[in-house]
């Protein structure tokens, strides 16, 4: 297991090397500059300041200075917030929305696990249809309408919680419920269906005749097989709530990575799109590799080294 | 056993990570709440003890507090708050003094330019506020090492030298401006330029306490624990990489010079970036303005809150004369009178918009004797009128022996934009018989760059002001302006704004009449069909008073606000 690990880190590095390369390529290929005053800067000027943070010099000159500046963690300053440190803004969005991205993750697959097991254990009832309708009206809403509903009525109308903004547990309901949507409709979902899957198989058969309680037959037996799909997808899952807190951040104002990207994007603020880009890449991948080794650990018949340990 | 000590140790640290997160977070929860609770206080006035707390939103993150590196509106706001220049426009956009303590005293030939400076005015870490720190921020900002976009962009060919210093060639010490003593600064202009009174309330020209921004160096302006202030408010919780990086706090400087016409104790703003939310916010009293977009306007229109402010920011129709169409006078003549304006402004943006017939917006610099404004001088110049255009048109039509005109429209890409060049292609081809407007939209950046190629026949394009001088509007309608793009040529238009800018350039009555003759000529010959002047529409609480809006710079002034009973 340690070497695997060990071996997987070495992609991570190279994958992340690449990744690192491309953007800068494309990053440089993108018209425009990041000059707040484009339209008012003369040429003269243009060339004095561009000198002065060293975008004359070739491309190959500044890759390998960005590159030498990553390896000791320097992102760089942001052209659009002057002179702030890339690290600096980043470790400031970064726990705002991971708080969000976890407990959005956690309560979702939560909620989602118990509909999808209520749903598959009382097949073919109501409790299933509804089930069911809630998950289809989980993935096919945005949150962004969810949020804004949610922000409407329990804001405003009934003022039972703040509207906006970071930090109180109150005002953090409200963001993490509106995440919470798309995960528990789609872990539902996949639980329901391998729920009903793995109930149906033989081995179930054998341990209801055996004598097995209904209870530790859904909960020992049955539920830990079905749960191996479900952390497949709950790597992806969690990329895919980096990307949607972008719009919930927006939309309850929180100060997280969102905001920094999207204007980052706006403003062609190199050293903040690289920056944003890597640290994304950075927690996919590691995602991927914790998704890995949990799936291995939980399913026996996968071995992650080969043959030999 | 092992696997399962493994998934331990795995859930053990995913758990302490989130662990420290959350403990992490400690400190900025208590913040906000703090944060909350002045803003519920804030909320429940309505008795008659009034607290003077002012709660406001903004669209994005102060890019900098560092007067010589800003470019943008949200930046130039907040340093109007904290700190004082040598002049402040007032409510009718007149710049009285501030730091100052008269009227600049100006030499014959309109060059030198000597301003006295008040002595009881400090910085907020008690050092005063001499003449020493406007030559030292004014050479930091076209100093070619501090890199400023802005410094060079206003001050060059304005302040003598500035151009040769930014440009790299020459000393920073050569500058045109002097300290010739603690209180007295001597500016030298490169030429004469008669709105240089209304630049010196530009951020760009704000002061800088040399010391103070030596020491700090590269952290210089990063967070309000890094800055200095000599204006009304001091910044205070401002850190755009601190935990509550979207939210900040003015409080009242009780040690500037004019503290007593502050009444506001306390100025809290937040960053939305939603209009919704904005609104949600204002109806639970959060906060006091929120700027609407035209499906609120019609909600909130007519309502105790809803306000209207007139931009400075003129929308038109160019007409590129490479086309042979437009060309012709008549037919330009024929297309600039044909489209419903007021339909424009009231049904497709709706949000206090006015239509606009000339090619200086309303209350802008006022006639240097008479005081009257611009606009209210020369009146409308061209206005809706289809009778009119209809006349032109077959005129038009028979100078160039055809039938038909084919057109292409560029526009911009958003929604209002699409909707409104849709509108305006339809009044035309609705108005004027064969005419064809074949409409493009593209990105705002591909516009500019087909403007700047001339690659368009109509285009739909705006303007906003730089300096408080009709010029600012005219002189680029010029044949030599690089902004003109349309292949126009006036020549007694050019020699109208030529003579403004040099001989008459001390003559300033005599000056702002060459602007009004100019723009009559422009409007003549509909080089350009003006179309609106825009309007920000706001729910603004009705209670905060003594708000300054003005047409460039900081959008507001906030040193005379106050929340009434």
């Amino acid at each position: 297991m340690g070497k695997y690990i060990f071996k997987r880190i070495g992609y991570m590095l190279v994958t992340l090397f690449i990744i690192a390369t491309f953007s800068f390529i494309l990053m440089k290929m993108l018209p425009g500059s990041p000059l707040t005053a484009e339209e008012k800067v003369t040429e003269a000027q243009r060339a004095i300041i561009e000198a002065k943070y060293g975008l004359d010099q070739p491309i190959f000159v500044q890759y390998l200075k960005y590159l030498g500046n990553l390896v000791q963690g320097d992102l760089g300053v942001s052209f659009q917030l002057k002179n702030q440190p890339v690290t600096d803004i980043l470790m400031a969005g970064i726990p705002v929305s991971a708080q969000l991205g976890f407990w959005a993750l956690m309560l979702g697959t939560f909620f989602g696990m118990l509909l999808g097991l209520l749903a598959s254990i009382k097949h073919n009832t109501v409790f299933d249809y509804a089930a069911n309708v809630i998950s289809v009206l989980g993935i096919s809403i945005p949150s962004f309408i969810f949020a804004g509903l949610l922000q409407y009525y329990v804001g405003v109308k009934l003022g039972w919680l703040p509207i906006a903004f970071w930090g109180t547990p109150q005002q953090m309901i409200m963001p993490i419920i509106s995440l919470s949507i798309f995960p528990m409709a789609i872990s539902s979902r996949f639980l329901r269906t391998e729920m009903i899957e793995v109930l149906g198989s033989d081995y179930m058969v054998t341990a209801k005749a055996k004598g097995v309680s209904q209870f530790s037959l859904i909960f020992k037996h049955a539920l830990r097989n079905a749960l191996i799909p479900l952390i497949t997808v709950m790597g992806p899952m969690a990329v895919s709530l980096m990307t949607g807190t972008l719009v919930i951040e927006q939309i309850f104002s929180v100060p997280g990575l969102g905001e920094q990207f999207v204007r980052g994007v706006m403003t062609n603020d190199f050293s903040i799109i690289m920056g944003t880009t890597l640290l994304f890449a950075f927690l996919f991948i590691v995602i991927i590799l914790v998704i890995d080794i949990l799936y291995g650990i939980i399913d026996p018949r996968i071995r992650l080294a080969g043959g030999d340990d | 056993m092992k696997k399962k000590s493994f998934l331990l140790l795995v859930l053990g640290l995913v758990m302490s990570m989130f662990l420290v997160a959350c403990g992490g977070d400690d400190t900025s929860t208590d913040s906000n709440e703090d944060n909350d609770t002045g803003s519920e206080d804030n909320g429940e006035d309505t008795s008659s003890d009034v607290e003077q707390v002012l709660n406001l939103i903004e669209a994005s993150q102060i890019p900098t507090m560092d007067s010589v590196h800003a470019t943008d509106a949200v930046a130039f706001q907040w340093l109007n708050e904290t700190m004082e220049g040598l002049y402040r426009l007032n409510e009718d956009t007149v710049p009285v003094p501030a730091l100052a303590t008269g009227d600049p005293v100006i030499s014959e030939d309109g060059l030198e330019w000597t301003v006295e400076i008040r002595d009881d005015a400090v910085w907020s870490n008690g050092d005063p506020v001499t003449a020493h720190d406007f030559v030292f921020a004014w050479r930091r900002a076209v100093n070619p090492d501090t890199g400023s976009e802005y410094g060079p962009f206003m001050m060059n060919g304005v302040i003598a030298n500035a151009e040769a210093i930014s440009n790299g060639e020459a000393e920073v010490d050569t500058l045109g401006i002097e300290a010739v003593s603690d209180t007295e600064l001597l500016i030298t202009l490169e030429k004469p330029v008669p709105y240089f009174h209304s630049l010196l309330t530009f951020g760009t020209y704000l002061p800088q306490n040399e010391a103070f921004v030596t020491e700090q160096g590269d952290d210089y302006a990063l967070s309000s624990d890094n800055l200095l202030y000599n204006g009304p408010f001091e910044l205070t919780e401002w850190n755009p990489t601190g935990e509550n990086a979207n939210q900040w706090t003015l409080v009242k400087n009780e040690d500037y010079w004019d503290a007593d016409s502050v009444q506001l104790e306390e100025i809290n703003v937040s960053i939305v970036k939603e209009t919704s939310t904005g609104v949600n916010l204002y109806n639970t009293g959060d906060i006091d303005r929120a700027s609407l977009s035209a499906e609120y306007v019609e909600q909130y229109a007519g309502t105790e809150d809803y306000r209207t402010l007139a931009e400075a920011v003129l929308f038109y129709l160019k007409f590129n004369q490479d086309n042979e169409f437009l060309a012709n006078q008549n037919i330009r003549k024929a297309v600039a009178m044909s489209i419903g304006k007021q339909g424009l402004v009231d049904v497709i943006l709706a949000n206090g918009s006015t239509v606009s017939n000339g090619a200086v917006p309303t209350d802008f610099s006022a006639h240097p004797e008479t005081g009257e404004g611009f606009r209210e001088i020369n009146g409308d110049l061209i206005t809706e009128d289809q009778a009119q255009a209809q006349e032109f048109w077959a005129a038009g039509l028979e100078e160039l022996g055809v039938d038909t005109v084919e057109l292409g429209y560029l526009g911009g890409d958003s929604e209002v934009a699409q909707e409104m060049d849709a509108y305006i292609k339809n009044q035309l081809e609705g108005n004027l018989e064969g005419l064809t407007v074949e409409v493009t939209s593209v990105p705002f950046e591909e516009r500019i760059s087909r403007d700047e190629n001339s690659e368009y026949d109509i285009q739909n394009s705006g303007w906003g002001p730089d300096y408080l001088d009709p010029n600012t509007w005219l002189e680029m309608w010029t044949s030599t302006s690089p902004y003109m793009t349309m292949n126009y040529e006036n020549e007694e238009y050019d020699a109208l704004i030529a003579e403004a800018n040099n001989e008459l350039i001390t003559d300033l009555p005599a000056r702002y009449d060459n602007f009004l003759e100019a723009e009559k000529i422009l409007m003549d010959d509909a080089a350009i069909a003006p179309l609106y002047q825009r309007s920000r529409a706001y729910l603004w609480r009705p209670s905060v008073e003594g708000v300054i809006s003005n047409p460039m710079g900081a959008d507001f002034t906030y040193k005379y606000a106050y929340i009434a009973e």
